[in-house]
């Protein structure tokens, strides 16, 4: 039977008394789990953002015409060569066009998917900037923008003007940033722009676009969909890409392979076309989770060492326990309470303290040129830290608290009392 | 009359530094009521005699019976249940828990216990304190009270739960003759008020000779 009222009354008695070895063990859970949360919120906040960056900007499939050989040379078909070892020397891309073949139908098919939360086309043409005499190498991208700013955080990226005014206005183009610099163009400034068949086109801008990566900013601008196709002289169903977002991304490898083979075009999904960020967000994390265990081992060794020495200055205490009936047990439970008390109490205002720190860092100023919507650094509070943090506060504190307990539940009382 | 605590050949080795027989075939008996001294040079195993008495000490063999059970043999769990029930101890040094007060200090053996409701335990606390004549020091931390006070007040928690039989390893021992002729006092009218049997290990041959019964101990062997 265990009174843990007298038990836990014990407990209080000490830790208590010992009110400065209390307030530093339970300190040091309390930066421990509060660097961890922080930490945690800190990486991940940033973690978030950079694969926002990339990702968010990243359908989940994207469907176009890649310019390839043909994986069957024409001689393996010929019958009279099918047993001869076939060598093709100087094998070159199959002539194909840049549009999808039946684009329309296809994103109709598409829009009609559960699966798909949205389906935007887009035409990609390779144009010259005029500014003056010269002439600046770029992309040009049609898309239908409503959909766009609905699908993707593109809006984020529209550092003036708005995707509206881009919608109202045929001849509207959104210029990118890097591009305004070198033109000294700024929003209702007009800019020329030329097909590589030499079309000379006059477009009004009507927004600056900014990505924060240079090289997109530097090369790439929006126009209406109807626009291009008209730039480029192409009819309403010539469209190079279309971009699927799904509401489970994890789908989009599954089905960009069913896409391919269904409508003979390439599908490449968002896992192959940014495995690199998996990894780096990957890495990131593990930092993250090796320093926040470091922490939490010195706080658990914190309080190891402040048992320790308690059960020292106890020894007479705990013989007296002993000889007046406390069992082994008993004593054990009394330290593994103050360990635990220490453990909690720490950790919670270690949660408190994380959170601060986190509020804090949330709120300092964090502006930089490649990133216009960010102001200030990134965090991201999941309550999952939080849990992992006490409970781990928890467990290193029981770990810390229980070899001390163990030796003060071996003392034998009568060498104590004995003075041997 | 009825046997309170009795042994039967109890025997015990140190094994360190080499080996020791420190009690040989220790066979004696209390009665109720009664009031005993052991006593003997030192080094001749008197006190590690009481430790075995007190269960505290479980390494040796032999039998020991508190009223008439066997005790040898029990499991830890159920022997600190006895001794916390049925056995009170006072030491040489006072000891007190110094950071709880008077009052925390008599009442914990019983809370432990928790056979009586906290009430309770604070009449009864209330009731051994007034009769050492240290109530008034009950609300005091017991780091504060002087030598006598602190050996009375562990005599206060001995005997908190009622227990069958008191034990005092030189109780006395660390006290000036006025405290010790105090303690003395106490423990002979609780042999004769309250029929409590007492068992006390001592070097204070004046102390022992008021005693009912000395019990006389010579390398490990009961002498007389």
């Amino acid at each position: 039977m265990i009174n843990w009222k007298v038990i836990l009354n014990i407990a209080k008695t000490h830790l208590l008394t010992k009110m400065k070895s209390t307030v530093t063990a339970a300190l040091g859970v309390t930066f421990g789990i509060g660097a961890y949360i922080t930490m945690a919120g800190f990486m991940t906040g940033l973690n978030d953002l950079l694969d926002g960056l990339t990702l968010n900007r990243t359908p989940h499939i994207r469907l176009y015409n890649e310019i390839e050989p043909s994986e069957k040379q024409p001689v393996s078909l010929y019958a009279e060569f099918e047993n001869a070892f076939n060598v093709v020397r100087s094998v070159k891309p199959k002539q194909s066009q840049k549009k999808i073949h039946n684009a329309l139908p296809i994103l109709n098919y598409l829009k009609a998917n559960d699966a798909v939360k949205g389906v935007t086309p887009q035409l990609l043409a390779q144009i010259f900037y005029i500014s003056g005499s010269i002439e600046l190498g770029g992309t040009l991208v049609g898309v239908d923008i409503t959909e766009e700013a609905r699908l993707s955080n593109i809006n984020d990226y529209i550092v003036e003007g708005t995707p509206e005014a881009l919608r109202n206005n045929a001849n509207g183009i959104l210029l990118g940033a890097g591009l305004a610099e070198k033109m000294s163009l700024s929003v209702d400034d007009r800019v020329q722009v030329s097909t590589v068949a030499g079309t000379i086109f006059p477009l009004k801008i009507v927004g600056i676009y900014q990505s924060g990566l240079a090289e997109i900013d530097n090369v790439q601008s929006y126009v209406n969909l109807k626009t291009a196709q008209r730039i480029l002289g192409e009819p309403e169903n010539y469209i190079t890409d279309i971009n699927i977002k799904l509401f489970n991304i994890d789908q989009a490898p599954a089905m960009a392979i069913g896409l391919q083979r269904q409508f003979d075009v390439k599908a490449i999904d968002i896992n192959k076309a940014n495995a690199q960020f998996e990894t780096g967000s990957y890495i990131r994390n593990l930092i993250t989770y090796a320093v926040s265990i470091t922490l939490l081992i010195v706080a658990g060794f914190g309080i190891y060492n402040i048992l320790n020495m308690l059960i020292y200055e106890k020894m007479k205490d705990i013989a007296i326990l002993k000889a007046t009936g406390f069992s082994g047990r008993d004593v054990q439970l009394i330290f593994m309470s103050q360990a635990m008390i220490i453990g909690l109490m720490g950790g919670l205002l270690g949660l408190l303290m994380g959170f601060g720190l986190s509020v804090m860092i949330d709120n300092a100023p964090f502006e930089t040129e490649a990133l216009p919507t960010i102001k200030t650094y990134p965090i991201n509070y999941n309550p999952m830290y939080y849990a992992i943090g006490i409970v781990f506060a928890l467990i290193s504190t029981f770990i810390a608290g229980y070899l001390p307990a163990n030796k003060a539940k071996k003392i034998d009382p009568v060498k104590i009392i004995r003075g041997t | 009359m009825k046997l309170v605590l009795e042994t039967k050949n109890i025997n015990k080795h140190f094994y360190k530094p080499k080996d020791f027989h420190v009690l040989k075939d220790i066979s004696f008996g209390i009665k109720e009521g009664e009031f005993a001294s052991i006593m003997g040079k030192s080094g001749c195993g008197k006190s590690t005699l009481l430790y075995i008495l007190s269960t505290m000490d479980t390494d040796y063999t032999g039998d020991l019976y508190l009223n008439d059970q066997l005790i040898t043999g029990k499991p830890h769990e159920e022997l600190s249940r006895i001794r916390n029930k049925n056995i009170g101890f006072v030491f040489q040094f006072h000891y007190l828990l110094t950071e709880f007060s008077v009052l925390e200090n008599v009442m914990l053996p019983a809370k432990k216990l928790a056979e009586k409701s906290q009430a309770e335990i604070e009449h009864d606390a209330h009731e051994k304190l007034k009769m050492l004549h240290i109530e008034h020091l009950t609300e005091q931390r017991a780091s504060r009270i002087s030598g006598g006070e602190k050996q009375r007040v562990a005599i206060a928690r001995a005997l908190i739960n009622n227990p069958t039989i008191l034990m005092g390893d030189e109780p006395t021992g660390n006290l000036d003759s006025q405290n010790s002729e105090n303690v003395f006092n106490i423990f002979k009218r609780l042999t004769e008020e309250q029929r409590l049997s007492l068992l006390v290990v001592t070097h204070d041959e004046d102390f022992a000779k008021r005693t009912d019964r000395i019990i006389e101990m010579e390398d490990g062997r009961i002498v007389n």
